[in-house]
């Protein structure tokens, strides 16, 4: 029993620290995404509050509290409430089953760097995700206004149509590992067996999908400017839209902390080996837990990077990519991986779909497509 | 804290939600409420062990159908489908096929007077409800009927396509 | 109707495979965007750094001194004449003996105003002035106010101090 209580309270101040770095990795987001797009426009960004205006975060905090918190007066208005609230809860749930560490022992305790390790863990990643959308479904109802509804509408059904595409990218990786713990699957990648090696294809779905989930650029049409004012958060002031932008940094880190677990080797790194030899295998796990922190914050980067290159999707063009494109894509890597593992080079396998894919396409072109009029 | 309780609290919290699924007057809070009706079904999953159908619940249901529900909801115009607006023949057939429904209910109870589970039944595995073995009955013993599941749903997709096929000549915008 | 004899018709054909798949077009874009984000910003953190904005830019108006400290000003009153938006004016008086050290002609102004709020900086005064005694200096803007008791410049804003000279590039 003491033992139990002793794991119990280490996992509980585990959970806390890893609320603490997901918010403030959230909080520096939104500084290092206006730096980011600074720099990619040639420009200095943010740089009044404090040296290099690292406490613009701060300054942003205080600005969002003490603004008027309105309550539009025809508006639903404790679902107008809920809908920020929401929205926060299911961002920060995810994060509960991402392994971020190997086992520690702290203190005597021993314990994994890991909220829980349920043997569902990747479905509890997707339920979550897929309740993502109540938020903003929500809120965008409740606010009375057609912007806000439509805003609302386009986010849901983006959301339905890409979690399909997402899904089936994830099963392949499932085949590979045979379980859906996210433990299991991180353990299966150590030293340097990544999966991005065997699917590549399914990495590039999941990444298109997880903008998608993730209501950024290119797929931000829920909150597109010139045709919905805000969308879904125009009638949101305050700390309420700040709960909105927050959830959404919050969702761009779990997500690349996911890409990272599913295909990146999650906690793995290059010379663990040696960390564990030199210092203990304690030491190692928490090196670990700061790969995978990296590697989630180097996604991060490519979302912001992104941002600021690519422009908006066109609202037929979003679902045409997701149904027309995606999901067939994502199949044919279900059948390629099955394939892969049916002859024993899920590698070689992984590469020759893509080769495959590329030189179809090609054929397909050359036999099918009418010539262009001279 | 004796687990019971937790399901206690739980049923009594179902119950409670999926009461106001009926008695709510705006359409929206019914669908939430339905929603939170999921969400403690998938607890009480949780309870039996069964994480993956506990899953695959919030995936399915939650996350999926109920959007689709509170969408078209939000699509209609609440304010034509007022209670007041449906006529006493429409109330007299809803109160008559509830109540058929219910003594069904009660009469299926009574006549198979279920007993009630214990841990240590025969045969109770805490493990049944795990991934690895749910996979390997789906594919052994219920092999059929999963299959057939599949076609029926590969059919309805057909059909859904085939309907959502423009045809030749038609102009929709 | 033709506008030009320039006009170019462009054929565009249906976009080839790589062109349709946005693949090769988005890592080209994305490297753009790196290749700035790695080079030097344009713009500079203004009020703390400044550009030089050439030598005949026209900011805060100042009355000269000549070599020996003396004011140059007559108050002949052709800046206030040429001022198109009559943000200038002066009191012009006689000098009297024993201030040649300090006035170079014998009449000079003992008020001299200029309504920054009027002022458009267009730099005719400048043109106008026969004896050099008002230029617009190219290195000092008129600062922001906050009341309008600010805006009017005086003799004891204008008039060149002797310790910080102004020197305009090109002169001696």
């Amino acid at each position: 029993m003491e033992l139990l209580n002793d794991v119990f309270t280490a996992k509980a101040i585990f959970v806390g620290i890893v609320f603490a770095i997901t918010l403030g990795i959230a909080a520096y987001s939104t500084y290092f995404e206006r730096k980011i797009a600074a720099f990619m426009q040639d420009r200095i960004g943010p740089d009044r509050a404090g040296p290099f205006g690292i406490l613009q975060p701060l300054a942003d905090a205080v600005k969002m509290f003490m603004k008027e918190d309105f309550i539009p007066a025809n508006s639903n208005k404790w679902l107008f409430i809920a809908g920020p609230c929401l929205s926060m809860l299911t961002a920060l749930m995810t994060s509960a089953v991402v392994p971020f560490g190997d086992t520690v022992t702290v203190a005597g305790v021993t314990f994994d760097l890991q909220g829980i390790d349920v043997n569902i863990g990747i479905l509890w990643v997707f339920g979550i995700v897929s309740l993502g959308v109540y938020g903003i479904l929500i809120g965008g109802w409740a606010s009375n206004n057609k912007y806000s509804l439509l805003g609302a509408i386009r986010a849901a059904s983006q959301n339905i149509s890409y979690e399909l595409a997402m899904g089936m990218s994830i099963i392949a990786i499932l085949m590979l590992t045979g379980s859906l713990s996210t433990k299991t699957i991180v353990e299966t990648q150590q030293a340097g067996h990544w999966n991005i090696l065997q699917q590549p294809l399914g990495f590039l779905i999941f990444l298109i999908c997880s903008f998608a989930e993730c209501n950024r650029t290119p797929f931000d049409l829920p909150e597109c400017e010139t045709e919905l004012i805000g969308g879904y958060h125009t009638e949101y002031s305050s700390m309420k839209l700040g709960f909105y932008l927050f959830a959404e940094y919050i969702n761009m880190f779990i997500s690349g902390a996911v890409m990272a677990t599913l295909f990146f080797g999650g906690y793995d790194y290059p010379g663990y080996a040696f960390v564990a030899g030199q210092f203990g295998t304690t030491v190692a796990a928490f090196v670990g837990m700061g790969a995978l922190i990296g590697k989630a914050l180097l996604f991060v980067f490519v979302f912001m990077w992104v941002r600021w290159t690519l422009p908006r999707f066109r609202y037929d063009q979003l679902m045409g990519l997701g149904w027309t494109g995606l999901i067939p894509l994502a199949m044919f890597n279900v059948v390629v991986t099955g394939f892969g593992i049916l002859i024993g080079q899920p590698i070689l396998a992984g590469i020759a779909g893509v080769v495959i894919l590329i030189a179809g396409l090609f054929l397909n072109d050359a036999i099918f497509r009418k010539k262009k009029l001279a | 804290m004796d687990i019971s309780y937790i399901w206690y609290f739980l049923s009594g919290l179902t119950l409670l939600s999926a009461l106001m699924v009926v008695l709510a007057k705006n359409p929206i809070h019914s669908v939430l409420y339905l929603v939170f009706t999921f969400f403690c079904i998938s607890g009480h999953y949780v309870l039996l062990n069964a994480q993956f159908l506990m899953a695959v619940n919030i995936i399915v249901y939650a996350g999926a159908i109920m959007v689709l529900f509170l969408f078209v909801i939000m699509m209609l115009d609440l304010r034509k489908n007022k209670p007041d607006s449906k006529s006493p023949l429409t109330k007299l057939a809803g109160v008559i096929v509830s109540g058929v429904l219910l003594v069904i209910f009660i009469a299926a109870f009574h006549k198979n007077n279920m007993p009630s589970p214990t841990a240590e039944a025969v045969g109770f595995s805490s493990q049944t409800g795990m991934v690895e073995n749910l996979g390997k009955i789906l594919y052994s013993e219920y092999l059929l009927p999963f299959e057939l599941v599949s076609i029926l749903f590969f059919v309805a997709m057909v059909g859904a396509v085939l309907l959502g096929k423009r045809e030749a000549g038609e102009r929709n915008f | 109707m033709k506008l030009s004899t320039k006009t170019k018709v462009i054929e565009q054909g249906e976009m080839t495979l790589a062109e349709r798949m946005y693949l090769p077009a988005i890592v080209g874009g994305m490297a753009t965007t790196l290749k700035h984000f790695f080079s030097k910003p344009v713009t500079i953190r203004y009020p703390e750094q400044t550009r030089y904005l050439g030598p005949i830019y026209r900011g805060q108006h100042i009355l000269k001194r000549d070599e020996q400290g003396a004011e140059r000003c007559t108050a002949c009153g052709l800046c206030a004449v040429a001022c198109p938006a009559e943000a200038i004016s002066m009191v012009a008086e006689e000098r009297k003996k024993g201030e040649e050290n300090l006035y170079r002609e014998e009449k000079y102004a003992k008020v001299y105003e200029v309504n920054m709020l009027r002022c458009i900086f267009c730099g005719l005064c400048e043109e106008a002035c026969p004896k050099e005694a008002i230029f617009l200096r190219h290195d000092t803007m008129v600062p922001v106010f906050n009341s309008r008791d600010e805006v009017i410049y005086g003799k004891d804003k204008l008039v060149e101090k002797m310790d910080q000279r102004y020197l305009r590039d090109g002169w001696k």
